[in-house]
């Protein structure tokens, strides 16, 4: 059996989280210098100009490109025939505590939700782990700042709200989020599954490749649709209005229970970081 | 363009619209969640409210050899309710990002104050116009410790002021 030292999985976690902190992805950084072409207002045009400089400003300087550097979230899909040498989830947060302290990232997590006081190390990261074939590790590895996540939800629509329904709660959560989640915004959706499996799939949608679309053809325009109408929903680039809302519409879906139709939408900001390695 | 240079005043207030851009130079005192719980009690504050410009802001720790890591807004609307005091003790200017309640809005306009948006997200280059740093309150809390930022040339967006307009398109109040 393949067996793989945990030091470096601390190593890889660091150097990720570090990384996605300092750069955005090329095509994101693309896809928001078409945005800015597209805008017509000089406000929208210079909101997109502040966050297209920022992006060059971090990465020249190698600081962060927020000051919500967000919460590690970490999804690690394990094959059967590797071992890792050594506890992983402890290996995970040593990346995750190296990283946040070795590359000047604010730290974010509180222990307690009343007494709110600091880790002082950004630890514990949210892990999700999956067993798959196959002797390697895939981690895939995000900082998910607050702003956005708080503007995410679950809802339990009924079979019958169909189509319509998951399009109709999905602008509404949109429009109703306004500035707050730093559009341009991405959003991924879960459909299926249950309660929590549908929370998964939304994660899991928003690190998907930004250019990719669902393999499912009825999916696929279903992406296609819901990023042309929330864009008509004219929010715009930090909510003050403008023809671009939302880069990117992903969605994941899961089989479910017949009487249930599971929506989960979570929101990413246009400082998406994440990345995706493979030990 | 409007330059402004704090404390403000009502007249300074009354001049700006929704959508202007504002280039502040001057200090600005961060605060966010937990500092805006503690900052409502306080009879002495180390600052004069009056007048006063509030930056919702936690910013990342500085390199060495920086002054403040990055240094962009954070989302207004969990401060609505504690804003109003504030203002009520001659707070003029609270810089945010994100739609407030129409309580918040309500308030302001009661006390001639206004509200600024400055781009979310651009934490480097935020960070760029700030010249210098003090904590001068709740050094405890960390990130989220009151700071004197000394400004040059900061830019943010009137988003709501004083005749009623706002600059927001979506939101789930405005
Ligand atoms: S929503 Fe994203 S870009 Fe906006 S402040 Fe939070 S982490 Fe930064």
């Amino acid at each position: 059996m393949r067996l793989i030292n945990a030091n470096k999985v601390s190593e890889i976690i660091k150097d990720a989280l570090i990384k996605i902190n300092y750069e955005l992805d090329n095509s994101l950084v693309t896809m928001l210098k078409k945005a800015k072409d597209k805008e017509r207002s000089t406000l929208s045009k210079s909101i997109l100009d502040d966050i297209l400089q920022n992006q060059e400003i971090a990465k020249s300087r190698k600081a962060p490109l927020c000051q919500d550097t967000g919460v590690a979230v970490i999804f690690v899909e394990h094959g059967l025939d590797v071992r890792i040498d050594g506890n992983l989830y402890e290996a995970i947060n040593t990346g995750v505590r190296l990283a946040y302290d070795e590359g000047y990232l604010r730290k974010s997590v509180v222990k307690h939700p009343f007494n709110r006081e600091n880790t002082k190390d950004n630890t514990p990261a949210i892990i999700h782990t999956k067993l798959v074939e196959g002797d390697k590790v895939t981690f895939k590895i995000a900082s998910k700042g607050a702003g956005s996540e708080n503007m995410s939800k679950v809802v339990m629509l009924t079979p019958a709200d169909g189509i319509d329904g998951v399009k109709k709660l999905v602008l509404d959560t949109v429009f109703d989020a306004g500035g707050k989640p730093c559009p341009p915004i991405i959003v991924g959706i879960g459909i299926g599954g249950n309660f929590e499996k549908s929370a998964m799939l939304a994660k899991e949608a928003i690190l998907r490749d930004l250019e990719d679309s669902s393999d499912d053809p009825l999916i696929r325009s279903l992406e296609n649709e819901l990023l042309a109408e929330i864009n008509a929903l004219g929010v715009g680039p930090m909510g003050v209005g403008g023809e671009t809302t939302c880069l990117a519409v992903k969605i994941n879906t899961f089989p479910m229970h017949i009487a249930s139709l599971p929506v989960a939408i979570n929101i990413q900001c246009h400082s998406a970081r994440h990345l995706e390695v493979v030990l | 363009m409007i330059n402004l240079t704090p404390p403000l005043n009502t007249a300074d207030i009354k001049k700006l619209r929704a959508g202007d851009k504002v280039l502040i130079t001057g200090t600005l005192f961060t605060a966010r969640d937990q500092a805006h719980q503690r900052l409502v009690k306080e009879q002495n504050p180390a600052f004069s409210l009056d007048g006063a410009i509030i930056y919702y802001v936690g910013p990342t720790p500085a390199r060495p050899g920086e002054i403040i890591g990055a240094s962009g807004p954070t989302s207004s609307y969990r401060m609505d309710n504690l804003s109003v005091p504030l203002m009520e003790r001659g707070v003029k200017m609270m810089i945010g990002k994100g739609d407030r309640s129409e309580a918040f809005q309500k308030a302001m306009i009661a006390n001639n104050a206004v509200y600024m948006i400055a781009t979310g997200g651009a934490g480097a280059l935020l960070s760029s116009k700030i010249k210098s740093v003090k904590v001068i309150m709740y050094s405890d809390l960390g990130t989220e410790a009151v700071h004197a930022l000394e400004v040059e040339a900061f830019p943010c967006f009137v988003a709501y002021d004083v005749h009623g307009n706002s600059i927001f398109k979506g939101g789930s109040i405005s």
